[in-house]
């Protein structure tokens, strides 16, 4: 039995602390120490994994892992085919999740994730306080004070990396007698029965995808439409074909536009429930043998509203500046998958993509730079580069960088122009920010989506205060590094 | 998404029965700002269409102000008709911004789903218009 002072990070002062040690708590946990930052680590869990300890429930992730691809494993650029691993510096703790998978499927079983994720706190030596709570949270000053089962621990900044986990059901007359889907049962229980599934998203279409050999009839029902054209170019499609399919031939799975006005339980345990169309009107009353509620979950914020971390999203997520840090409460950071607070600028309606670990991965790095600059003094390396130099980074980066390609439209890749006689490399900076913070004249470029779904390369020029954006052509093979944009960057940036 | 309450307290969304107000809910994502920031940014293309849930935003063209927005009115609708980058820095002046953002492109179809909506930004723009040439003539 080890004492709680001889366990790492004993409460006491430390720069910063992080709570969680899910995929968000160790990215953040690697790259603070990577830039020298002073911090804690503390979770409530046993064992790195967070989430991935407990769901998806009934399948594999969504996202894949190529085992085989262009690049060998241990390559940045294999970022690209391998979105589920976390990142690193050193060649030999990439590609982790894929080295705990079996062939079978290009995408981890939740078992396989925990390896990996576990691989790589064990391998990167991370320290972690395990079986650590976060209870409370206060303010002395400018310090933040966190109270845990441990004890006080005392900082000027802390990240929460503790997800977006808390179950959360719509105001619905009746909900209360409907399970979450993180209480639905094996899908073997609902064996012949009528199952109604409140919500059509991600974790609506696993569960009927999972019951599809079980149930009798399955019936989802959310307000709005399922935008089928837009799923095809999802990595979630999978899990939305076959109930789709079902209901698109008539087969007993009925997916339905409707708004849920009650709720009911009868005596002998059967449910009934009344709903309003929407995209057709008409009300109409179905009775089921179980109802589960899949109307997702809400980040585990504990007590923070207290200290005004406002919260966007029907209050599920904090609303956050582009640097992750709470909009409404100074030094309150957050990291993984509650980073979807900040969505960025939504060109073409593309949000950031910090809702999975190929986004947020490197929200943590960015962060942890942001950090250590900001808040402690610390100034990274910013490299000057020749005119050539710099026009080959940024068509390089618009052509490979795996930030720029996860985060399309969120992370760009920034240098500071000097006339062009002392070009200073920014690196990966939010583009929000980028657009926003007014400074000396610059170039970020980013990788973004159009309304069409064609992916091309984004310039934005800072110059004298205004700001400019120039989209480039798309390319059919994405090569945005030939000669023909190299000369585009080299005229739009004066060099 | 955005909670249904907020959305039925607006004018804009007034005709609308509460099975639609809460499709439209779901339709909606839901953005916080504090003063000073930019919600719209002269120049940029892409962007949302917005309604102002709660507090105050200032309409600038060059650094000039044009306009006040407040709660129930909304932006972002020009450069989406037109289809060209926006004409001006929509600029927080509250402490604090509620607004409820949809994606542009999405836009259109709202309103021929939902035309009593298409009919309230007309009197809104009607408005606007009429006091535009107010203070130009």
């Amino acid at each position: 039995m080890v004492g709680v002072d001889e366990q790492s990070f004993p409460p006491g002062t430390y720069d910063v602390v992080v709570v969680g040690s899910g995929p968000g708590g160790l990215q953040t946990n690697y790259y603070l120490r990577r830039y020298g930052v002073r911090h804690a680590v503390l979770s409530a869990d046993r064992a790195p994994g967070g989430m991935f300890q407990r769901w998806p429930i009934y399948q594999r992730l969504l996202s894949w892992s190529k085992l085989d691809a262009p690049v060998p494993t241990e390559t940045r650029d294999y970022e690209w085919y391998d979105h589920n691993s976390l990142i690193a510096e050193d060649p030999g703790h990439r590609g982790l999740v894929p080295a705990c998978m079996s062939r079978e499927f290009v995408v981890p079983s939740r078992a396989e994730m925990e390896a990996g994720l576990a691989t790589f706190a064990e391998r990167t030596a991370l320290s972690i306080r395990y079986g650590c709570r976060w209870e409370s949270t206060r303010r002395e000053g400018d310090v933040l004070v966190l109270g845990t089962s441990d004890g006080e621990y005392r900082c000027r900044a802390a990240v929460f990396a503790v997800g977006v986990t808390e179950p959360w059901k719509s105001a619905i007359p009746g909900i209360e007698h409907v399970p979450h889907y993180g209480e639905a049962q094996d899908p073997r229980a609902y064996r012949g029965q009528d199952v109604l599934v409140i919500g059509k998203r991600n974790s609506g279409f696993e569960l009927a995808d999972g019951l599809l050999p079980w149930a009798r009839r399955i019936i989802l029902v959310s307000p709005s439409p399922v935008h089928s054209a837009v799923l095809a170019h999802t990595t979630v499609r999978a899990r939305y074909l076959q109930p789709l399919e079902d209901h698109a031939l008539g087969g007993g799975t009925f997916a339905v536009d409707a708004a849920i006005e009650r709720i009911g339980l009868a005596q002998d345990g059967r449910f009934f429930v009344r709903a309003i169309g929407t995209t057709l009107p008409g009300t109409f009353e179905v009775s089921a043998d179980a109802v589960i509620a899949a109307t997702g979950f809400r980040a585990a914020l504990g007590d923070l509203s207290a200290l005004d971390v406002a919260t966007v999203e029907n209050e599920r997520l904090p609303a956050l500046t582009p640097y992750w840090e709470s909009a409404t409460s100074p030094g309150i950071f957050f990291a993984g998958n509650a980073s979807q607070g900040a969505p960025g600028l939504r060109k073409n309606g593309v949000s950031s993509s910090s809702a999975a670990v190929q986004g947020f991965r490197y929200n943590a790095r960015v962060l942890a730079r942001h950090l250590a600059e900001r808040h402690f003094g610390a100034r990274s390396e910013r490299p000057i580069l020749a005119p050539d130099e710099v026009v080959s980074t940024l068509a390089g980066d618009l052509a490979r960088r795996p930030e720029l390609w996860a985060q399309k439209g969120y992370l760009a890749r920034a240098v500071t122009l000097n006339g062009g006689l002392r070009c200073q490399d920014e690196g990966i900076v939010p583009l929000e920010h980028f657009v926003d913070q007014p400074g000396p004249d610059a170039a970020a470029v980013t990788v973004e989506t159009d309304r069409e779904g064609r992916i091309f390369p984004c310039v934005y020029l800072r110059r004298r205060g205004s700001l400019r954006e120039v989209a480039l052509d798309p390319h059919p093979l994405n090569a945005f590094d030939g000669k023909s944009y190299r000369g585009e960057l080299r005229r739009l940036l004066d060099l | 998404m955005v909670d249904t309450d907020s959305l039925a307290r607006l004018a804009l969304f007034g005709d609308l029965t509460a099975p639609q107000l809460e499709a439209l809910a779901h339709a909606f994502a839901e953005e916080r700002h504090s003063r000073n920031d930019r919600v719209l940014r002269q120049g940029l293309s892409g962007n949302g269409f917005y309604v102002i849930l709660a507090g105050e935003a200032a309409v600038r063209i060059e650094g000039q102000e044009r306009a006040r927005l407040g709660a129930g009115e909304f932006f972002g609708e020009i450069s989406i008709f037109t289809d060209e980058a926006v004409g001006a820095d929509v600029v927080v002046t509250s402490e604090d911004l509620r607004c409820a953002v949809l994606p542009g492109l999405e836009l259109k179809q709202l309103l021929i789903r939902y035309p009593h909506i298409a009919v309230r930004m007309l009197e809104a723009g009607a408005r606007r218009l009429r006091n535009a040439n107010r203070w130009s003539a």
